[in-house]
């Protein structure tokens, strides 16, 4: 039941803001600060979530082959390689590092 | 033009398995992973969402994170209007179309019939291919049962990688980066499941802040032009009057 009162919160949500942008007069989010903060948002939610995603197991900080995988993906990155590139470059080496490990 | 809009639209809608994948390994059925795929249709909150319910988070924390990353949309929205002129009656079946994909072709497009062409192509084509994959993920994930062991669970670390990376381009993004990682795993330990991505998040209005003070001193001295004053107005005073306004 939780997880359908989530995805429901979340629907509606993504939804509004996604119309939002199309109705609202095309002053009020033309502001600088308004648009550097829409801006930064996401940088910060996405590194924050790429941290705990990978080194963390519900509440608890881990290091295990996810963090490998991850390095392979930011070596992918660097290297200018597709976004299907990187996360097979992710999935393939945690993979592997498990196999060998576990 | 329209093999461009192809094009972006079959890369990201293949992306779609990594998300059914996902959510399915984080404990989702497969109804849920396809109504999210469906009616939320922005794959960044999407897995945001996956991932906090998979951490144990409460439905409304998870949700918010969520919601955070989909607030950048409401810009795009903003550029597509004026770019697009759609009609009132055609905007609210629009708006779910309206992410960074469709947003990125039709800004990309030298005129309005190519960026409204644009933009129904690339908004279809990865609305199709996007629950599609879902669909498959979501039924593969459960067919190979443990989806840890095929090092699965490393995609969506990966997914939000990729899309964070491009916008790590100045020193402030990635001081916005790098203080929402400790933050968001420092805290991970002693605040509940959620609350740390929506604190790592502060990050920005803090920097932003801080970047704002450091401005506003160096315009003290130099009073120069800056890029984010607007060119026509009196640029000594204004930009610090109107950050100040906005907090």
């Amino acid at each position: 039941m939780n997880i359908w009162i989530a995805i429901g919160v979340t629907v509606v949500g993504c939804y509004l803001v996604k119309l939002a942008g199309l109705l609202v007069p095309v002053g009020a989010l033309e502001r600088p600060l308004v648009k550097r903060m829409a801006a930064l948002l996401p940088v910060a939610l996405l590194a924050a979530l790429t941290a705990q995603q990978a080194f963390a197991d519900g509440r608890v900080l881990q290091l295990d082959a996810k963090a490998a995988g991850l390095a392979a993906a930011a070596v992918a990155l660097l290297m200018r390689a597709p976004f299907l590139v990187v996360i097979a470059a992710a999935v393939v080496v945690t993979a592997g590092v498990r196999a060998l490990t576990g | 033009m329209v093999r461009d809009a192809l094009g972006v639209g079959v890369a990201v809608g293949l992306s779609g398995f990594a998300f059914g994948v996902t959510s399915a390994g984080s404990g989702l059925t497969v109804l849920q992973t396809c109504a999210l795929s469906l009616l939320v249709f922005t794959g960044a909150s999407q897995f945001a969402l996956v991932g906090a319910l998979a951490g144990g988070g409460n439905p409304f924390t998870a949700a918010a994170g969520a919601f955070f990353l989909g607030v950048r949309n409401a810009f795009y929205g903003l550029r597509l209007s004026q770019l697009l002129a759609l009609p009132r009656a055609v905007r609210p079946f629009a708006a779910h179309w309206v992410i960074d994909e469709t947003t990125a072709v039709s800004l990309a497009q030298p005129t309005r019939r190519s960026a409204r062409i644009g933009f129904t192509v690339t908004g279809l084509s990865l609305y199709l291919l996007w629950n599609l994959t879902t669909l498959l993920g979501a039924l593969g994930a459960e067919a190979i049962g443990d989806t840890d062991v095929w090092g699965l669970d490393a995609a969506g670390p990966a997914v939000f990688l990729a899309l964070l990376a491009p916008m790590l381009r100045t020193t402030t993004e990635r001081a916005v980066a790098a203080i929402a990682v400790v933050a968001g795993l420092g805290l991970l330990p002693v605040l509940p499941a959620g609350v740390p991505v929506l604190v790592a998040a502060l990050a920005a209005p803090v920097v932003l802040y801080v970047e704002g003070r450091r401005s506003a001193a160096k315009r003290v001295t130099e009073a120069g032009a800056d890029d984010d004053a607007p060119p026509n107005e009196a640029q000594n005073a204004r930009p610090d009057e109107a950050q100040k306004g906005d907090r």
